[in-house]
């Protein structure tokens, strides 16, 4: 029995979820379409097409071409990456409140990455895409051995990584004041954004977000057969240690890659992949397209909303998700015996 | 009439109809802590830009000393120092009682959404009403009580289990924390600043006001807490073996949660959200006194040692009063995290 699948989840027909796929689609060039036209400045979306595929020049081109093109297509890049690290990491633990924001990841990574700026004095993207990485497996090694190694069960899991988060980004905030000349500039390693981002530091990740979101699809089968337990897995012809390994990687890949680009943005892995799980049911060949395509869609959502809620400002997209995901998360702990696993 | 008893590792005192059991331990553990505390009070007003010998500090505070010490010592030193043990006392009593029923040495206030609650409280104080101290106290409290009261309430189902707490607690944190940065985004440049500086536990600037609210918390919460000890005890065992042993299990942990809440929002209140101290505290305390149950008095004075050290060291290794004490205890916090990290594991008890 895989814990979170819904009464009737996975006895849709393949057409039904096929139409699933194609629906996510949809409402993902709808959100795109969104974030082009919604800001301080209004842009309708004939103008927002034009400004697309024929410039003129106005102002309003130069809004949509060099501003919310770069931060829709990131926010689409992240949002994948984010879907994605949440769905593998839910099926690889069998554990409902696994989440890359919510166990430590994406804090290792900003903690790696901060520290890359502010005490190595490196500056460059790609310089510090790798301390990303790194930040991002070493975070999620430590709150799976502290919340027990193999005997971690989901509510130590969430403690420890809850932890490891307050240590993180106690020390991100401390060096924020150790180090103001970069204030500014770091702000942004507390909170999860899609402003500011340029096209080509999204140029520089995609290749990672593409590998691990590959290398995530093709794992898609064994994780299947992963579920059954790892003696019926055997059975099947399933390499259980080479599929653990390699989910690992493409969770550091996707979860390092995507807070590299906009910071820690929490809890959309934990949410999509539920929302995901109670339509098309728990198999991983299923369930880790859907979150690929209706991840970005709550992302750009989130953001959008974050724009219109605080104009003439904003606020940050990590901050919407945390608080759509916090309230999803208690309704879940709520609702079913989520520790039981 | 008084009668010492010898029990072992345990002492009993006697009289008529009342008696106390202590451990030997135990107690030594809080004598020790409470000297260093003081010692460490001493070297707070004693040290920076204008020295004074331990001798002379002493001297001070009885009202002689040197000329124009008083003023440094009493006015601008001692406020902090007292604000920093103060309210590491309070941190570790309630980190005691929450990682005592959620049953877990992470499920401290801190982490499980109590001290956001507290924070959230304050902020709308300081940015919504432009609050002083003494209203912020209050934002404090109130926002520490209404997270509680819902987090509880959420929580329950034919009773509270301590991972549900915890799970919910987490919850709430995270919605009470983009709650708090929403604020601090529409607030302007000015507000946002002293709450950023706030947010982030620091006791720069600490007056006799401060002092008086982190007093006013502790003194009804202390003793109740302490009364509750046996019942927290008890309830370790279980509910079902606390109810048969005439504890009420359920009622018993409010009382508890609120009395820790109300510690944690005083802290929160008076210096900011310190991290790592209510969580770190009482797995210290226990490993010194090796006494099974809550050790909360040990607990306590671990805290307010741990962070008046911190704010010591703050000041003294930047050579400024202004880096926030916040930032040392979170590092220390990781520091710690390792530690348990390497001395719980697989031991199954996190």
């Amino acid at each position: 029995m895989f814990v979170g699948s819904h009464p009737r989840a996975g006895r849709k027909r393949p057409p039904v979820r096929t139409a699933g796929l194609l629906l996510g689609l949809v409402l993902l060039l709808a959100a795109t379409a969104l974030s082009l036209a919604v800001g301080t400045q209004q842009i309708p979306l004939h103008q927002v097409w034009s400004g697309l595929f024929a410039p003129t020049g106005t102002e309003n081109d130069a809004i949509v071409r060099d501003l919310r093109l770069p931060r829709t297509l990131t926010g689409v890049a992240v949002g994948a990456a984010l879907g994605l690290g949440g769905g593998l990491m839910q099926t690889l633990t069998r554990n409902p409140l696994a989440d890359p924001g919510l166990l430590g990841v994406n804090a290792g990574a900003a903690a790696a990455v901060v520290t890359a700026i502010s005490v190595l004095g490196i500056t460059s993207f790609t310089g510090y895409l790798w301390f990303a990485l790194a930040g991002a497996a070493l975070a999620a090694t430590a709150v799976q051995a502290l919340g027990g190694g193999r005997y971690a069960t989901p509510v130590r899991l969430a403690l420890a990584g809850t932890a490891v988060n307050a240590a993180l980004f106690g020390y991100v905030n401390g060096l924020q004041q150790w180090d103001l000349g970069t204030l500014d500039e770091m702000r942004y390693w507390a909170v999860g954004t899609l402003a500011k981002r340029d096209a080509d530091l999204l140029l520089t990740v995609l290749p990672l977000l593409v590998a691990g979101a590959t290398l995530a699809l093709a794992l898609a089968r064994p994780l299947g057969a992963l579920a059954l337990g790892d003696d019926h897995a055997r059975a099947l012809g399933t390499r259980v240690r080479r599929t653990r390994v390699l989910s690992v990687v493409a969770i550091t890949l996707l979860c390092g890659g995507a807070t590299a680009l906009c910071g820690p943005i929490g809890f959309v892995g934990l949410m999509i992949p539920h929302a995901a799980r109670a339509f098309c049911g728990p198999d991983p060949r299923w369930l880790l397209p859907y979150c690929a395509l209706y991840a970005p869609v709550l992302l750009l959502g989130s953001d959008v909303l974050g724009r219109i809620v605080a104009a003439p400002s904003e606020i940050e997209v990590g901050t919407v998700t945390a608080f759509l995901g916090g309230l999803l998360f208690i309704h879940l702990v709520r609702r079913r015996k989520a520790t039981r696993l | 009439m008084s009668l010492l008893e010898d029990r072992g590792t345990a002492g009993v005192v006697r009289t008529g109809r009342w008696s106390l059991r202590y451990a030997r331990r135990t107690l030594l553990t809080c004598a020790v802590l409470a000297l260093l505390a003081a010692c460490t009070l001493v070297l707070a007003l004693g040290t920076g830009s204008y020295g004074l010998t331990p001798a002379e500090v002493l001297d001070t505070l009885a009202g002689g000393g040197p000329p124009g010490a008083g003023f440094i010592v009493t006015d601008l030193r001692l406020p902090r120092a007292l604000v920093a043990l103060l309210v590491g006392f309070g941190m570790g009593l309630a980190g005691a009682v929450f990682q005592s029923l959620t049953r877990n040495p992470l499920g401290s206030p801190d982490v499980i959404g109590f001290g956001n609650g507290a924070s959230a409280g304050a902020l709308v104080a300081i940015i919504l009403f432009d609050a002083g101290g003494p209203q912020t106290a209050l934002g404090a409290v109130c926002g520490g009580l209404a997270t509680a009261a819902a987090v509880y309430l959420l929580a329950w189902r034919r009773g509270v289990h301590g991972y549900r707490l915890v799970l919910v607690g987490i919850g709430a944190s995270a919605v009470l924390g983009s709650a708090t940065s929403f604020l601090y985004v529409r607030a302007d440049i000015g507000r946002a600043a002293q709450a950023a500086s706030w947010m982030i536990g620091s006791l720069n600037a600490r007056d006799w006001t401060d002092v008086r609210i982190a007093a006013l918390g502790l003194v009804p919460l202390v003793p109740l807490v302490l009364v509750y000890a046996r019942r927290l005890t008890l309830l370790e065992m279980g509910d079902d073996t606390a109810a048969a042993l005439g504890v009420p299990p359920e009622r018993s942990r409010l009382v508890l949660l609120c009395a820790g809440t109300g510690l944690t929002a005083m802290a929160v209140a008076a210096a900011g959200p310190i991290p790592f101290v209510a969580m770190a505290a009482p797995q210290l305390a226990r490993r010194v006194t090796r006494a099974a149950g809550p050790n909360l008095l040990p607990a306590a004075w671990t805290g307010a040692l741990l962070v008046s050290a911190a704010d010591l060291a703050t000041q003294r290794l930047t050579g400024s009063a202004l880096l926030p004490v916040g930032v040392v205890t979170g590092v220390a916090g990781g520091a710690y995290l390792a530690w348990l990290l390497r001395g719980e594991r697989g031991a199954g008890r996190i």
